[in-house]
């Protein structure tokens, strides 16, 4: 089952990529309105998109939360250096991937300008849902990387082809950095590798190993080797740089799978691999991380809020909020005795955050690209009063935004209480300065919907158009959801719960 | 004894046969000496296939081993100049005088085997020779190109430089260890340290160096590169290094390891191959310069293995990947060139994705199997000469790997961006159909060899040099 989820986007993107030209992008250029055959192909990759949504719905229930890895499927890749295909749930994985595939399936079926080429566009979304859905089900750090690679090729492509402004230089950019990230982190897979005993790639059984102990030049340099490749993904300052460029420049639905989702991917790895098989290592640098986490949020918020432009704006929130994850992590991961519910509660709310992070800013980088289509420009200045013309967009923009900054009854709220929650009782100067960060985003939240939705409307905005109703169906699903978590996050912490308590408590 | 080198003699017979051919037959009939020459070729590799289960031995007093690595140097040659007469047969096919080339070229990758096999100076030397001498009149083949013969005259000269010092060394050797063979001279120069040993083992090492386009002999490269004609490009720039980290990887193995810091001098020139070529690259406006440049920083990678012989059990079997990913992607990337006519500025890229995506396609494979993304076969090379390198000590140069990487990802984005990013600008003529089932095969091949690593990995798996 978790196979198919990964590999059905994986084929249909191979047949998307392989139509003939005529089908593939039969006009060179004009908009979706006068191509039948791009929103015809629209269709039929949102209905693939949705697969692995279903299917991963059937493993939440079948999902029972008794520890370890569960719905495993594994077989031989190649036996000789260990590596073998592994993939499976647990409380972490599970919850993520999901929320992969959702937003995944919202963001293939928002409409975009495809720019005569909707084949390739289509193929590579669908691709990327393939392997990001991959990477947080892998149990192999080989298969791990292997995903986590090709999803940097994914987006390179899908950032210069698709991409506005200096497309080229922004894809150019986040692929080197990024890459020089993986590097890093091939680097110390290969250095945790070699140090296993038989050698293996086989992360439950590394987990069980435990083969570096913390100490030593060895295990110090493979814990770095990770952490640079987990921060540039991440991003925490100062690994950030490439991530502005980057949002800016991509075509909206591509900005929010890399927020929503690949961002994402850092911080599981944190989790996954650096505090489960490094743990005691971990410890040893948990307050610096957690020094670094709180600069980002403070940092994150204050860059944001110095922005002029939409798409910017939200880029450095994302740093803020990976800024709580980070501080979660680094509370929850601190070699600390008798505050394991604190840290249990620190991990669950930097779980939650992932998710919450995903839908909401996934939610607002789909409204920003919807802006930009109609109309032509990020500046907030040339905004305002929107309001008035469209209410729709207004609405679920104010729910993201709100959510986003940390109020009560949405999604972002439960998260960031429980982080700063668990933070305070490990690190609570840390947790203390955090707390700024939630003041500045919900003034800078506040100013952005001020800026472009309240005040007298602009002569030029009278024929504003209103969200579509397919923009309305995704994006209602994602604020829907951020509601549903924020009034009713049981679900969702029953879930996470059987991975974070016993996580801590070991 | 003969039975031991029966792909050897296919080779020289089928060489001979198409040099007669060529000459008895009539000039619109010359194409048919690339027939007799993949014939050639193709039983040469059915002689070769039924060694991986023989007996591992030397053979020829000693001269010639027979061993699992050299068997699987002799296929991975044998598989890239079959590539490598399907790009001929379009871009020859005006010439009228072609019949010889082939000849040359199954001489040229007999030189090349042999090598592989070589446990023996004289031997080395032989081969050595065999394969440059060729190798200077197949890039100089467009005899009233100037780049072409350009790229000859420089090849040649530093081939003469480099076998000067060659034979000098080899000499030198000789003197020490009072033998010639590979095995002896281990026990021969076991006692020996100190100036003499060290700048004889230099000698020699800067010839294979010229074969393998490491630094200081490499300047050749992006010449050949850029005026070969492009499938001898193709050839020259990998099939001789198979033989030649074979050899090198044979003679490091048979030197003594105390009063002689081989290990360090390797991991230097590795290094400095790597970043060179990386940096040089990053200029190089010409398609086929820049392949030739990171044709010599791929040699860098490589030499990790070397490094790490004996110290890593990964180092063999890392290096025996790493020469079948690399040809299979190098003869790809040619070939590409080749199917294109030869098109080489960088600009005359642009919009190729739209107008040729399937050869698009497969020059965006290779390149990214040189930087080492995965699933390709590039990456799983990579993986295991860093890990090679890193169980030998060598972090240091493992990480200068991954930063050369990092850097060479800006040359590759160079080529690749404007085939999908920019708009096309005129017609994309192409070559043939041969040249393009080459490309494709070979492209294809970097993708299957990568996602099923495991039978090369599997076969690969402590198996060992000899002497060793």
């Amino acid at each position: 089952m978790l196979t198919t989820a990964i590999f059905i986007p994986i084929a249909a993107a191979a047949v998307f990529a392989l139509l003939p030209r005529r089908l593939r992008s039969p006009a060179d250029a004009g908009s979706e309105a006068d191509d039948p055959w791009a929103s015809r192909l629209r269709l039929i990759a949102s209905v693939v998109g949705v697969v692995p949504l279903i299917l991963l719905l059937g493993a939440w229930a079948r999902f029972d939360g008794g520890g370890g890895f569960e719905l495993v499927e594994s077989t031989e890749w190649i036996p000789t250096l260990g590596v073998g295909y592994r993939v499976g749930v647990d409380g972490l994985s599970l919850p993520l991937a999901l929320m992969a595939a959702l937003v995944f399936a919202v963001a293939i079926a928002y409409p975009v300008d495809v720019r005569g080429r909707a084949g390739p566009y289509y193929a590579l979304m669908l691709f990327l849902e393939g392997v990001s859905v991959g990477l947080f089900l892998s149990l192999d750090l080989f298969l791990f990387f292997v995903f986590w690679d090709l999803s940097l090729v994914g987006i390179y492509f899908l950032i210069g082809v698709w991409g506005h402004g200096d497309a080229r230089r922004s894809a150019l950019k986040f692929f080197v950095y990024t890459f020089a990230g993986s590097l890093a982190l091939l680097l110390a897979i290969l250095g945790l590798y070699l140090a296993t005993e038989p050698r293996t790639f086989d992360m439950a059984e590394i987990i069980r190993q435990q083969p570096l102990p913390a100490g030593g030049v060895y295990a110090t340099l493979v814990f770095f080797g990770f952490f640079i490749g987990f921060a540039v993904k991440t991003p925490i300052v100062p690994f950030h740089t490439w991530l502005p460029p980057a949002h800016v420049d991509a075509p909206g639905p591509a900005s929010a799978v890399l927020a929503g989702v690949l961002l994402k991917m850092g911080t599981y790895g944190f989790v996954r691999v650096l505090m489960s098989m490094q743990p005691e290592t971990f410890a040893r640098f948990a307050f610096p991380i957690g020094v670094v986490a709180v600069v980002s949020i403070v940092y994150g918020a204050l860059v944001a809020m110095a922005q002029t432009n939409l798409k910017r704006l939200i880029a450095y929130t994302s740093v803020n909020h990976m800024g709580y994850v980070m501080l979660g992590l680094a509370a929850a991961g601190a070699s600390l005795a008798g505050q394991e519910g604190a840290q249990a509660l620190a991990l669950t709310g930097a779980t939650v955050e992932m998710i919450a992070h995903g839908l909401i800013t996934g939610a607002l980088f789909l409204i920003s690209g919807s802006i930009l289509t109609r109309g032509g420009t990020y500046e907030m200045d040339a905004y305002g009063g929107l309001a008035a013309r469209a209410p729709a967009l207004t609405g679920i923009t104010v729910v993201a935004a709100f959510a986003s900054l940390g109020m009560p009854g949405l999604a972002g709220f439960v998260a960031e209480f429980q982080i700063f929650a668990g933070a305070l009782a490990v690190y609570p100067w840390l947790a203390g300065i955090g707390l700024l960060g939630i003041v500045i985003t919900a003034a800078l939240f506040l100013r952005m919907l001020q800026q472009v939705f309240l005040g007298p409307l602009p002569e030029r905005w009278s024929t504003w158009p209103d969200l579509g109703w397919v923009e309305r169906v995704t994006l209602g699903a994602l604020v829907v959801l951020i509601i549903g978590i924020g009034v009713a996050p049981a679900l969702l912490l029953d879930a996470i719960d059987t991975f974070a308590g016993p996580f801590v408590g070991r | 004894m003969l039975g031991d080198v029966v792909p050897e003699l296919v080779l020289v017979v089928g060489g001979v046969i198409v040099l007669l051919y060529a000459l008895a037959a009539p000039r619109r009939l010359q194409g048919g000496a690339a027939v007799l020459a993949m014939l050639t070729v193709a039983i040469a590799a059915a002689a070769t296939i039924p060694m991986l289960d023989g007996p591992e031995a030397y053979t020829f007093a000693e001269t010639y081993a027979r061993d699992l690595p050299a068997v699987w140097a002799k296929l991975i040659v044998l598989v890239a100049t079959a590539a490598v007469i399907a790009l001929s047969v379009p871009w020859f096919r005006s010439d009228p005088r072609s019949g010889e080339y082939y000849t040359l070229l199954l001489f040229s990758s007999l030189g090349a085997v042999l090598l592989a096999g070589a446990t023996d100076l004289k031997q080395f030397v032989v081969s050595m020779l065999l394969s440059s001498a060729t190798g200077f009149v197949l890039v100089a083949y467009h005899r009233l190109s100037r780049a072409s013969a350009e790229a000859g005259i420089k090849y040649y000269l530093l081939g003469a430089m480099t076998s000067a010092s060659m034979l000098i060394g080899v000499a030198y050797l000789f003197g020490l260890g009072g033998t010639t063979t590979l095995p002896g001279l281990s026990t021969g120069l076991a006692a020996e340290s100190g100036t003499g040993l060290a700048v004889a083992a230099a000698l020699v090492i800067i010839a294979v160096a010229f074969k393998l386009g490491a630094v200081p002999a490499h300047a050749w490269m992006p010449d050949v590169a850029e005026g070969a004609p492009a499938p001898v490009a193709a050839f020259v720039t990998s099939v001789p290094k198979v033989g030649a980290f074979l050899f090198l990887a044979r003679l490091m193995l048979a030197l003594p390891l105390d009063g002689l810091g081989w290990r360090p001098l390797v991991a230097v020139i590795a290094a400095a191959t790597m970043t060179l070529g990386n940096l040089a690259a990053l200029w190089q406006d010409d398609v086929r310069r820049l392949l030739g440049w990171s044709s010599v920083s791929q040699t860098g990678y490589g030499l990790l293995a070397i490094v790490a012989l004996e110290r890593s059990d990964l180092a063999l079997p890392a290096l025996l990947y790493f020469l079948l990913a690399y040809v299979l992607a190098n003869v790809a990337a040619f070939g590409v060139v080749v199917q294109l006519r030869g098109r080489t500025d960088r600009s005359a890229y642009r919009g190729l994705a739209r107008a040729r995506p399937v050869l698009a396609a497969i020059l965006t494979i290779t390149m990214l199997s040189f930087i080492g993304v995965p699933p390709l076969a590039g990456f799983a090379a990579k993986l295991a000469l860093f890990a090679a390198a890193i169980d030998a000590g060598y972090v240091w140069l493992a990480i200068l790997g991954a930063i050369n990487t990092v850097v060479s990802i800006a040359y590759y984005a160079r080529v690749l961006a404007p085939m999908y990013f920019k708009d096309l600008e005129g017609p994309v003529p192409v070559l043939s159909r041969s040249a393009g089932i080459a490309a494709v095969a070979t492209g294809a091949a970097v993708v299957l060899v990568g996602i099923g690593a495991e039978p090369f990995f599997g076969a690969f798996d402590g198996i060992g040099l000899l002497p060793g």
